[in-house]
């Protein structure tokens, strides 16, 4: 957890207590009405008019005002400075992650890291997070950090990230954005500071040219064929931005968006047929025989 | 009053019903001017929709009964809950709360023949019935619109979504919101000029507030609605930029414009279910409302403050901070009136003596559901918890306790209620307050754990979700809840249509009714009053001398028997003062015609065949010149 979403939680069982007060007094006031169901004969009226008209004023105006300036207060005055943009003189680190159909680019600004779906950050330091699209409208949502934001065309938009314990956050697009926006999720790995420092400067190096014979085919494989004109892989001529940023795809721990884990067989299947695991992504089936993506998956694995 | 056996008072009825007949057969439906054979249209036409929405809905929950469901292919989820919600909001609630029930029964309650523009009334039928077939061709051919009922940009632009599906969105919702147009005007005119002599706005029904609130919202809201889609059609079919940030324009000027129709629209909807629950709860507590002028002023602030909240739908998009404070505290603001309602309707049963019969119990039902999606609802006026929760199973849960509770519920209740007066026969009791528990407890089954699951993170609109999550059973209830609900829903249609040929006779007020339209024959007939009705109060059928001189008059003849012609008096706008007599319009073929040019028009503009288009366009106007043929009348 974290500051915002505690204080979110904190205000949200503060609401849910006054509302079950509300419900539970109207229940009580129908289930009398109820009691007086074998009642014969006209009700009395006229004569207490006034007196009814005065609890209605009381109990639907005099007191929804006073509790909900309370509400108001204390949610919009209060916790809102929680999630509000974080000032750009209090954070130690931005993050810019932005939306794709259908996953997510990171990047560190002032640094050549790239990656996808799984965003670093230090635990304990205020992380500037610049929310971003490429195409139409998401909404980066990690709950047990920090509220929603939406990506908006045009406008890139700022919270705070800031989680009090190393640990892994899981997060997703919360904003309908097409065919797979239900595979479009993400981990936040809050690291130790060091950690996170090592993290970087790996994501920072260029892929060094394969070694063993597999792996150079594989890479040609990646090279000649269409993978390279949609992925990019750092330090090889691969320069495509159609999907994720491929370098050091081994560090990641899953694939697509969360959607498969990024170990047996999976990264296999899946370049074998994009479309079973998510359909409608941008990614096609390439036809490749067994011999090639056996070899073209060990080059992958080796992108450390 | 058919039962009248004074010799001059048969003549009279006679009279009358000639005068006053229409057609019977197909023809006399196609042709009709009549604000009640037009209200059954639009109800059944409402109702055939319902069961659509409903089998999207049940298509939804099937495929998230259980995670990693494969029911249904990502697009045709993505259309069914499109479909879903466009067909809820846009062709069951609106046509049928204001369609259906407003036009039936406001006519009959403030003393009217008819509505005040009978033809019109009938183009808005034919209208709707059009638009929802526009809309649904989408679905027949594969290409629904798929970007969800609020299709945001740009995922419904030509870019993302270059398949006709968005076409066939925003097309049909101009067209239809022709219609609703038309309906809301006509309410509107009607509930100024028609009421019966003596029927001052103080003494009006609440029901007619409502109806008159809506209608106001309604002709307010839909101009920005319909400007949004215009814009995107123009920029989807010609190529212009109006949410194109890449040349200037902006996506979040969509956001804006939808939503100042889309929050009022929420109102457009719950305002007629408040009308229906101010009709039921005087007769079944044989009590007068508590609160009468406070209530009637809520319905009207509720419609009017309901244009200044829009913004609570967008404070996760990142506006402003002094912005969304704003619209925060008008979305608390409007609490208020909602609360004086509640607390009126609850006194009111609580200071009567209520009789817990199936109207009622729906009634009930509603309190309960609406006080809870009130509830919920005023959570989202906290800025911080909203865009924790936005766009999530809370948000979900949270507007169909609204919608479905406090809008479909007071209908269900509605038609049980008047379903007497329609048809001339009783439902079964038993059967009905069955049918009301089996729904109250699906809709709770399915909805409540929605609240739940969406504050343990699951986001609305994913065609599939992951186990593992802690989502897994409590979709599994809520999937289960959804076909108890459709069972419940079953039951009521079941009860209706045995009861409709073999319920007991009901007579003219089987519940001792307090407005004016327990005072005619069940059913109603053509000319609904053989006397225009005298008015002293709101509960003009419990004030017995006033029914008496109707009687009297009917016989005795006068000023407001108007036996001579198709006739329907007006009155001044405010206290109801005898104006004039109207003349008014019989049947005709010219709003079918218009709506079926209107049709073709549109289907010719979606398959970009302007040419096509701007000929049915020029049709429909000559159809328009033939609207005011008038049949020659009896003298």
């Amino acid at each position: 957890m974290s500051e915002p979403a505690r204080d979110i939680a904190t205000l949200s069982w503060w609401m849910f207590a006054i509302a079950a007060v509300v419900f539970g007094g109207a229940l009580f006031l129908l289930l009398l009405a109820w009691m007086g169901r074998g009642r014969e004969g006209f009700p009395v009226i006229g004569k207490r008019e006034k007196l009814e008209s005065r609890a209605v004023v009381l109990f639907g105006i005099v007191i929804p005002v006073v509790v909900l300036v309370g509400v108001f207060a204390f949610a919009n005055l209060v916790v809102l400075k929680d999630t509000d943009a974080p000032k750009a003189s209090s954070t130690a680190l931005t993050v810019e992650v932005t939306g794709h159909q259908w996953f997510w680019e990171v990047r560190y600004p002032g640094t050549r890291a790239v990656t996808a779906n799984e965003i670093h950050i230090p635990a304990r330091t205020r992380v500037n997070l610049v929310a971003k699209t490429d195409d139409v409208i998401h909404s980066i949502w990690i709950p047990r950090l920090n509220r929603k934001i939406d990506t908006i065309p045009g406008h890139p938009n700022r919270i705070l990230l800031y989680a009090d314990e190393p640990g892994r956050y899981r997060g997703q697009c919360a904003e309908f954005c097409g065919l797979q926006h239900a595979h479009m999720a993400m981990y936040v790995f809050a690291d130790p500071p060091d950690r996170f420092r090592a993290w970087l400067r790996n994501m920072q190096r260029p892929e060094p040219a394969p070694s063993g014979p597999s792996e150079r085919s594989g890479e040609r494989t990646f090279m000649d064929g269409q993978c390279a004109s949609c992925h990019t892989i750092r330090g090889t001529p691969a320069r495509g931005d159609i999907g994720p940023d491929l370098t050091h795809l081994r560090s990641r721990t899953t694939l697509a968006g969360l959607t498969i884990p990024n170990r047996g067989g999976y990264l296999l299947r899946w370049i074998r047929n994009p479309q079973h695991f998510k359909p409608g992504n941008k990614m096609p089936a390439l036809g490749l025989s067994d011999r090639q993506l056996q070899k073209l998956v060990t080059y992958l694995e080796g992108l450390r | 009053m058919a039962s009248v056996a004074a010799p001059k008072a048969r003549e009279r009825i006679d009279r009358l019903q000639r005068i006053w007949e229409e057609p019977s057969g197909v023809v006399g439906w196609l042709t009709t001017v009549d604000h009640k054979r037009i209200g059954l249209m639009f109800f059944f036409t409402s109702l055939a929709f319902f069961a659509a929405g409903g089998v999207e809905a049940l298509l939804i929950r099937t495929q998230l009964i259980s995670p990693n469901g494969g029911l249904l292919s990502p697009n045709a989820f993505d259309e069914a809950m499109t479909m879903h919600g466009v067909t809820m909001i846009f062709l069951v609630v609106v046509p049928m709360s204001i369609g259906a029930f407003g036009n039936y029964l406001l006519p009959l309650m403030i003393g009217a023949r008819d509505l005040a523009f009978p033809r019109m009334n009938a183009l808005s039928f034919w209208i709707y019935l059009a638009s929802g077939i526009f809309v649904y061709t989408g679905l027949a051919i594969g290409s629904a619109p798929n970007a969800g009922w609020f299709d945001y940009l740009p995922l419904g632009s030509k870019q993302f979504a270059p398949g006709p599906n968005i076409d066939f969105y925003t097309l049909g919702l101009i067209f239809n919101g022709l219609s609703t147009t038309a309906t809301a005007v006509n309410l509107i005119v009607t509930t100024f000029k028609l009421r019966a002599p003596g029927m001052s706005l103080n003494r009006m029904p609440l029901f007619c507030y409502a109806m008159l609130a809506t209608s106001f919202a309604l002709v307010f809201a839909l101009p920005p609605l319909n400007t949004a889609l215009i814009f995107l059609e123009l920029d989807r079919a010609v190529g212009f930029h109006f949410f194109d940030i890449a040349k200037g324009g902006d996506t979040l000027l969509w956001q804006h414009l939808f939503w100042i129709f889309g929050h009022p629209e929420v109102y457009i909807i719950i305002l007629p279910a408040f009308g229906i629950a101010t009709a039921i709860i005087p007769t079944f507590t044989r009590r007068k409302m508590v609160a009468f002028p406070l209530v009637a002023l809520a319905e009207v602030l509720v419609a009017f403050i309901g244009f200044g909240v829009w913004v609570h739908h967008m404070f996760a998009v990142g506006l402003e901070t002094i912005t969304t404070i704003y619209f925060a505290a008008a979305s608390l603001i409007i609490v208020i009136p909602s609360g004086i309602q509640l607390f009126a309707w609850i006194t009111t049963i609580l200071t009567g003596t209520p009789r817990f019969k199936t109207p009622l119990l729906w009634i009930v039902g509603f309190i309960v559901l609406f006080l809870l999606g009130g509830l919920s609802g005023v959570t989202f006026a906290a800025i911080p918890f909203d865009q924790q929760l936005t766009d999530t199973y809370y948000v979900v849960a949270h507007f169909h306790y609204v919608i479905f509770g406090a809008a479909v519920f007071p209908l269900l209740g509605g038609m049980y209620y008047w379903f007497p007066k329609v048809t001339g026969r009783m439902y079964y009791e038993r059967v009905g307050q069955a049918s009301f528990w089996l729904s109250f407890v699906g809709m709770n089954l399915t909805f409540f754990p929605m609240h739940i699951v969406g504050l343990l993170g699951m986001p609305r609109r994913q065609y599939t979700y992951p186990s593992g999550l802690g989502w897994t059973g409590y979709n599994l209830v809520e999937t289960i809840g959804s076909y108890l609900l459709a069972a419940g829903l079953l039951l009521v249609v079941t009860n209706l249509a045995v009861s409709l040929f073999r319920g007991a006779r009901a007579g003219n007020d089987p519940f001792g009714g307090d407005t004016l339209e327990w005072s005619t024959s069940s059913p109603p007939p053509s000319y609904n009053y053989a006397v225009i009705p005298r008015v002293t109060s709101p509960y003009a059928m419990w004030d017995r001398e006033d029914r008496e001189a109707d009687e009297r008059d009917l016989a005795g003849g006068g000023k407001r028997v108007l036996e001579t012609g198709h006739e329907t008096p007006a009155s001044s706008v405010l206290d109801a003062d005898w104006d004039e007599v109207l003349d008014m319009p019989s049947k005709s073929w010219a709003p079918l015609l218009l709506a079926a040019m209107l049709a073709a028009t549109f289907a010719m503009l979606l398959t970009r065949h302007y040419v096509v288009a701007a000929t049915c366009g020029a049709l429909a106007l000559l159809v328009l010149g033939g609207w005011h043929w008038k049949e020659p009348q009896e003298a």
